[in-house]
């Protein structure tokens, strides 16, 4: 069975919360409208599907837009080979959607790296702290208004943080530039663009 | 108080007898026994570890006792990125080293942060421990770390043991 028969499987038991199959050089997408029914999907494609391995879950930033957050789910089936990829938006004032734990074990540590990252909870999770940053440390630093350098915190005994220099803007490659000077400038402000 | 002083030792003179002076002594123990105490945290780690292997061989240079205790350390080789949520770690470990204890940072990440300008990394281990000598390199070569150790020696054979011993009971019998 291809990916797209997986897909038009998921389809046709949700209806219409599933999109529309969409192809990108060979690999599926499906659009979940309803982030509160991202726990049911996943328990179809893990239990009934075979998809038992969760690649990845990953968190997207649309900062400036609404819903802000799109959450990605990678899903392979080691048994068939197929490669499924689940999203669904979540908005801000929520941040919140139910964890898949109960389907992948491996979800576990990510969405902890998520909540961390990017502050987004995810319910019914049975351990959500942080896993990179300490427990207190006030921000949430992959999300896109948080600056790169950092912002300074402070918790007795535990951990301090400093905003690093960054000597007139971080180290980034300008594509397109006519040659090696300008493609990677020594320097480029973020206002400058 | 800079020692020029080291053991000087003729044995067609001098027999079976040596002269020194016991400062200039003591600093040559010191200094050719230095047991590092290998704070690796990254990449670095690796090199430094090539380090103490054969073919680079600290122990040429008295230093081959690596102790992962930090109470029978003198010397913290801080190798590789500290991150802020290890820099209380790295703190702690250096408050449980005795006294006289020294600091090499290793490799760009330990001096300065090195690549990484963010929220995450301590920009230097500087910021929380004196460090004596600071290694370049990302990571840095073996042979540099050895170049290290050996200005390192070379600063404690300047340092002063017993005047600074006698400064401070003299200073002690004076307030008791």
């Amino acid at each position: 069975m291809t990916a797209l028969e997986f897909a038009n499987k998921i389809k046709a038991k949700f209806g219409d919360l599933i999109s529309e199959p969409a192809e990108f050089r060979g690999e599926i997408t499906l659009q979940i409208a309803d982030a509160e029914k991202i726990a049911e999907v996943c328990r179809h494609a893990g239990n009934d599907l075979d998809f038992n391995y969760l690649v990845d879950i990953s968190s997207v930033d649309h900062y400036g837009d609404d819903p802000r957050w799109t959450v990605v789910y990678h899903l392979r089936g080691l048994r068939h080979g197929g490669d499924l990829r689940l999203k669904t938006n979540v908005s801000e004032e929520k941040s919140e959607l139910p964890s898949v734990v109960g389907v992948w074990a491996a979800a576990n540590w990510h969405e902890r790296e998520i909540y961390d990252m990017m502050g987004i909870r995810f319910r019914g999770h049975p351990d959500m702290r942080r896993i990179l940053m300490w427990e207190g440390y006030p921000y949430f630093p992959l999300r896109k208004d948080f600056p790169l350098a950092g912002k300074p915190t402070e918790l007795p005994g535990v951990a301090f943080t400093r905003p690093a220099p960054l000597e007139g803007g971080p180290f980034v490659t300008v594509p397109g530039g006519k040659d090696a000077i300008h493609r990677e400038p020594r320097v480029r402000n973020p206002e400058d663009k | 108080m800079r020692t020029e002083t080291e053991i000087g030792y003729d044995s067609k003179i001098e027999g079976e007898v040596v002269v020194t002076r016991v400062d200039a002594a003591l600093n040559w123990f010191r200094k050719n026994s230095v047991w590092p105490m290998p704070m690796g945290l990254a990449c670095c780690a690796i090199e430094l570890m090539a380090v103490g292997a054969s073919r680079f061989d600290i122990s040429r240079f008295g230093s081959e006792v690596m102790r992962f205790s930090p109470r029978q350390a003198d010397c913290m080789i801080v190798a590789g990125t500290v991150t802020y949520k290890m820099a209380g770690a790295v703190r702690r470990i250096w408050d449980q080293m005795p006294e006289p204890k020294w600091c090499i940072a290793m490799g760009a990440c330990a001096s300065t942060g090195g690549m990484y300008r963010s929220y995450a990394v301590l920009q230097g281990v500087d910021n929380i421990v004196p460090v004596d000598v600071y290694v370049s390199g990302c990571p840095p070569r073996p042979e540099a770390v050895l170049d290290a150790l050996i200005k390192l020696q070379n600063k404690i054979s300047t340092q002063p043991v017993l005047k600074e011993l006698t400064v401070f009971n003299a200073l002690k019998h004076q307030t008791a």
